[in-house]
């Protein structure tokens, strides 16, 4: 088996040993959710109209809270040591964490999304939009959030201090992904909007690798 | 090619240059700041729409443009520290941040007392307005990452890293925010051509902005030479400078 394959195997077992881990950000999820129907009145459309939103910042801040772990006790145990030590490239190591991560945490977020829909009054056709951001967006919060979380995995308490740094970077992200929703209202084309989300993927994976890899080898110091 | 720039990575040299750059700055500050502030506050013409409303411009353009400006100065201060290892490129990068929050704030400041007679309110979601209170989350968390680390020189990469993922988000964020929602007036000193504004408004703000970049740079200077001082407390040679002259009550 390759390096990068039992790595990433080592991992979704990990995971599955602690299942109430990956189960948290889930339910805050849903809870973050709930809030806003009780918070601003139960009426059809308003929440039709902040739905895609809520959505959307409800699950920045479940990356988040899912997100500050995701290094944190393979740092401490000395496996990203090792890593360095044993010739596999280090940021390939962590893409494949990353990516797993995203499969772990995010994912079941994206798979319970229709049930939100239903919860915020989207029709389907702003459905299928808001899950083709979800499906393309969300692997960027991962990718570009690892940067710094692999930076604050030295801290004693880096929750906070991560978001701190993060949202800000993550506010165009939210901007591309609600437009396109909004354009789906209309009936308009939103594929644009989708290729511009689509290409924030594609230089997040190509580029945040070796930006991770080396906050990394700062915190070893 | 850089090897002239070699010793001021010496923090003894670099505290040197700062001196003697200091009074450069502090006198292009004070020049710039009085004649361009007095002209444009007291006799540049008022504006035939807003009136003498208008005149916060000469405050509130020049600390906008630079506010992003500064940024990109901190950015590359933190990218020099990564490249070349230098402690006060470092220590440059942190003197700078707080310079250009102050500076984010005081367009955020100025643009909403400015918004309240125009547009009838002190705030909008505007585009410009938008990008440029991100701009003051981004440098709250350069200087937050970099507060939270014991170990400076580990916090000086660590902020240059996240002040490098900033910079490449800044056109990302400026342009997906202008897309978002535009009401701000576009730029009037740059347009190609022919610039909207008449030359008796536009001389005194440019003095004014040469005034703001003289400020930037006094006080970076000032708060590098704290930095400095503070992270060297123990060499022989700040022992030395700070017993030989005696505080002389602010000089």
């Amino acid at each position: 088996m390759s390096p990068l394959m039992s790595i990433f195997k080592r991992d979704w077992q990990l995971a599955m040993r602690q299942k109430s881990e990956f189960i948290q950000p889930l339910v805050f999820f849903m809870l973050v959710i709930t809030l806003f129907p009780i918070g601003v009145g139960p009426g059809l459309e308003i929440l039709q109209k902040i739905g895609p939103g809520v959505i959307w910042v409800a699950a920045i801040l479940s990356a988040l809270l899912g997100m500050e772990k995701l290094f944190r006790d393979d740092f401490n145990d000395g496996f990203l040591e090792q890593i360095q030590l044993s010739g596999v490239p280090l940021a390939l190591a962590m893409s494949i964490k990353v990516f797993c991560h995203w499969l772990l945490f995010i994912l079941p977020l994206i798979l319970v999304s229709p049930l939100l829909a239903l919860f915020l009054n989207l029709t389907p056709a702003m459905y299928w939009a808001l899950l083709a951001t979800l499906l393309l967006g969300t692997p960027i919060l991962s990718f570009v959030g690892a940067i710094a979380v692999a930076l604050t995995v030295g801290l004693q308490r880096g929750g906070i201090l991560l978001s701190l740094i993060l949202i800000p970077v993550f506010i165009p992200l939210l901007i591309f992904a609600t437009s396109v929703v909004d354009s789906a209202i209309f009936g308009l084309n939103y594929w644009p909007q989708l290729a511009i989300i689509g290409a924030m993927l594609c230089g997040a994976i190509a580029i945040t690798p070796f930006a991770m890899s080396y906050a990394i080898r700062v915190s070893h110091h | 090619m850089f090897t002239w720039l070699h010793p001021y990575a010496k923090t003894e040299r670099a505290y040197a240059l700062c001196q003697s750059l200091f009074p450069y700055f502090l006198s292009a500050a004070i020049l710039g700041l009085v004649i361009g502030l007095v002209w444009g506050l007291a006799f540049a013409p008022p504006d035939y729409q807003q009136g003498d409303s208008f005149r916060i411009i000469y405050i509130h353009v020049p600390s906008a443009i630079l506010a992003m400006g500064t940024y990109v100065a901190m950015a590359t201060a933190g990218f020099v520290g990564l490249v070349w290892q230098w402690k006060t490129a470092y220590m440059s990068m942190i003197a700078i941040a707080p310079v250009g929050a102050l500076m984010t704030f005081i367009s955020l400041f100025t643009g909403a007392a400015w918004g309240k007679p125009m547009w009838g309110t002190w705030w909008i979601w505007d585009a410009r307005l938008t990008s440029q209170l991100i701009l003051l989350f981004l440098y709250f968390g350069v200087m937050a990452l970099y507060a939270a680390f014991s170990d400076k020189q580990q916090a000086g990469k660590a902020a240059a890293i996240i002040a490098l993922v900033g910079v490449i988000n800044i056109p990302i964020i400026h342009y997906s925010v202008e897309w978002w929602n535009t009401l701000h007036q576009g730029s009037t000193i740059t347009k190609i051509g022919r610039p909207s504004i008449v030359p008796e408004m536009k001389w005194p703000l440019l003095v004014s902005i040469a005034g703001f970049i003289g400020l930037i740079g006094t006080l970076v200077l000032l708060q590098l030479k704290n930095v400095i001082l503070m992270r060297e407390a123990h060499r022989p040679w700040v022992k030395k400078l700070l017993l030989t002259t005696p505080t002389k009550g602010g000089k």
